[in-house]
């Protein structure tokens, strides 16, 4: 039975920064509460990429690698899921966004289209560092990982400069993915395997010498990795391949190139999307 | 300062797409719209009515602020919607039949709440708003149900709240009862019009195919087609042009093809819409008078079509549309496909 029959509630809506946070805040949600409603969601995004981790740590313990190699490859299988992550839900958001018709209404509402954006990544962020710890803790637990972290400072500084870069990668992927469609979507599924071979999710990269480390380094994971694992592991320092310090500063800019980028394709996509009348159409 | 008084203005306002077909072929051009000048009033629930393709949701997209013209502007409670699009946005919603708008996976508060943080709406009043229009729609007790779980028609009542929680200056309603069952359509017809009741100042812009409803949820109509606007008025005006006619609906038996043409140039025969239908043909006559109608019967007899059943009506906009374009509106979407 219906008993209210008029609104009373008048409204006063926030502008400027207040409306940017709370946007990021109401688009992250989604990411958040779904992974705890699809429960299978962690399961294939956890245990899976903890599968191919355990086959390099039997493989580093048949030829009796040292045990910081055990070490090197959970770090990697926990960052795998990043790249996951922005792989097949961060960098198609905006194309799946349009096909579900939520893209027109984010276009029209008064927040900016970089703070939807922002908050797709810092949901995609936080619903995956649960699963890059449940790796980690599992592999510390089955492994006996020897863990010799020398600073919690730097390592927080790491991570967190490494998931700007890579989300804002991701973002810039997403809007390229809606420009330019499956196109952009099939050339990013050619390139995983070479982006995990390259980042070296399961080696460090100073195997590789210095020019194809130096070009894999333009992937955010690439520096991100070597970092933890010198700042994580007794044996890491000797295996690093550039400075923890430079690493940093390389991540920054990184960090500041992909944002920005991100945030010069996005204003493209909208205004070409605004022009043409085709990019915020589903296909019918 | 931005010029206020009207909600909508346009001048002149054109819209022409590029289609490309094969990669050696050249563009080619489609005209949406053309030189469409419209004024709509504060508080206005202006119409929109044409058939599919005639121009009505790309209008609403240049409103929206979703799609730049190509001629002429549109002015949105007085700010340019193409220059100044962030003007307008706070201003205005939009919601559209058979979308399917939100995430599936959250219920429908959340999404609604969602969508209200994007208008920058503090909790508190989001969330009074969201129950307070959940209850006048009718969707109180599905507020925690997922969205995917919904039917079509509780679905468009969820998207109907998403639109009007922000109380919209102007909302622009895109054929909102698109597919719903007539008892959904009319709780929305009802919620909308009691909101217009309850917000003198507010503005609706309702495109519809459906006739009736126009007739019924506006003040004035404008009717489109071929992204011209042909005639602007209040339903009653517009229905008066046709009130010195005869208006007849009969139903006969199957009318051969090409027998139209037969009946179309009988002395007294204004407009004649044929539409076959499963055994019977149906036919909408518009007659200068009464005693046309024994020369339709004539040569009905000549075709040997019976009469099945005959109707003398008052006229309806679906009788200015078919007196406007010539044809019936199921027609002109044929035409334009």
């Amino acid at each position: 039975m219906t008993t209210i029959t008029s609104l009373t509630t008048p409204v006063q809506p926030d502008r400027g920064w207040r409306l940017f946070l709370r946007t990021i805040l109401a688009r992250a949600y989604p990411r958040l509460i779904g992974q705890q409603r699809e429960k299978a969601w962690i399961f294939f995004e956890t245990f899976l990429p903890f599968l191919a981790t355990i086959g390099y740590i039997y493989v580093y313990r048949a030829i009796q690698a040292p045990e910081d190699y055990i070490g090197f490859a959970v770090i990697g299988g926990a960052m795998t899921a990043f790249w996951l992550n922005i792989m097949w839900l961060m960098a198609s958001q905006l194309y799946w966004e349009k096909e579900s018709g939520n893209l027109p209404l984010f276009i029209i509402a008064p927040n900016s289209l970089m703070a939807i954006l922002l908050g797709m990544a810092v949901g995609g962020l936080l619903a995956t560092c649960l699963r890059a710890l449940i790796i980690v803790g599992l592999g510390a637990w089955l492994f006996s990982i020897p863990f010799a972290i020398s600073s919690f400072l730097q390592l927080f500084l790491v991570f967190m400069l490494t998931m700007a870069a890579l989300y804002g990668l991701g973002m810039l992927l997403a809007s390229l993915f809606l420009l330019f469609g499956r196109d952009a979507h099939q050339i990013v599924q050619l390139l995983q395997e070479p982006v995990y071979f390259v980042s070296g999710f399961y080696f460090p990269i100073k195997s590789f010498g210095f020019v194809v480390a130096s070009a894999a380094s333009l992937l955010p994971l690439t520096l991100g990795l070597d970092a933890m694992r010198q700042l994580t592991f007794a044996s890491g320092p000797a295996l690093g391949f550039l400075s923890v310090e430079i690493e940093i500063g390389a991540l920054l800019v990184l960090s500041v190139v992909f944002i920005a980028a991100a945030k010069y394709w996005l204003d493209l996509v909208e205004r070409k999307a605004i022009e043409e009348g085709t990019l915020t159409d589903r296909r019918r | 300062m931005p010029d206020t008084a009207l909600a909508i203005k346009t001048e002149s306002l054109g819209r022409i797409y590029k289609i490309r077909g094969g990669k050696k072929s050249e563009p080619k051009e489609r005209v949406a719209l053309a030189d469409v000048n419209l004024e709509i009033q504060r508080g206005e629930f202006f119409g929109l009515l044409g058939p599919n393709g005639a121009g009505k949701t790309t209008l609403i997209k240049i409103l929206v602020t979703l799609l730049a013209p190509t001629s002429g502007r549109a002015l949105v409670a007085g700010y340019d919607a193409a220059k100044q699009p962030h003007e307008v946005r706070p201003r205005i919603n939009m919601v559209s039949g058979g979308e399917s708008s939100g995430y599936g996976l959250l219920t429908v508060r959340e999404n609604l709440w969602m969508f209200a943080q994007f208008y920058g709406l503090d909790n508190k009043t989001a969330y009074a708003r969201i129950d307070e229009l959940l209850e006048i729609v009718g969707l109180a007790d599905r507020a925690n149900t997922k969205t995917s779980d919904l039917s079509t028609g509780l679905r468009q009542k969820m998207n109907i709240v998403r639109g009007f929680i922000t109380d919209p200056e102007v909302i622009f309603l895109d054929e909102p009862t698109l597919g719903l069952d007539v008892s959904a359509s009319r709780d929305i017809r009802r919620f909308i019009r009691q909101w217009m009741t309850d917000r003198p100042g507010r503005t609706v812009l309702l495109t519809t195919h459906y006739m009736a409803e126009a007739d019924e949820l506006c003040d004035r109509v404008a009717i489109i087609n071929a992204g011209r606007v042909l005639a602007c008025d209040t339903p009653e005006v517009l229905k008066k042009r046709l009130q010195r006619d005869a208006i007849f609906k009969l139903e006969v038996s199957p009318l051969r093809n090409g027998a139209s043409g037969v009946f179309q140039t009988l002395p007294g025969v204004r407009k004649f819409v044929h539409n076959p239908q499963d055994g019977k043909s149906e036919l909408d006559l518009i007659l200068e008078a009464d005693d046309a109608l024994s020369g339709v019967v004539a040569a009905l007899t000549s075709h040997n079509a019976h009469i099945l059943n005959l109707q003398k009506r008052e006229p309806t906009l679906e009788d200015v549309f078919v007196e406007l374009v010539g044809m019936s509106m199921t027609e002109a979407e044929r035409a334009s496909e």
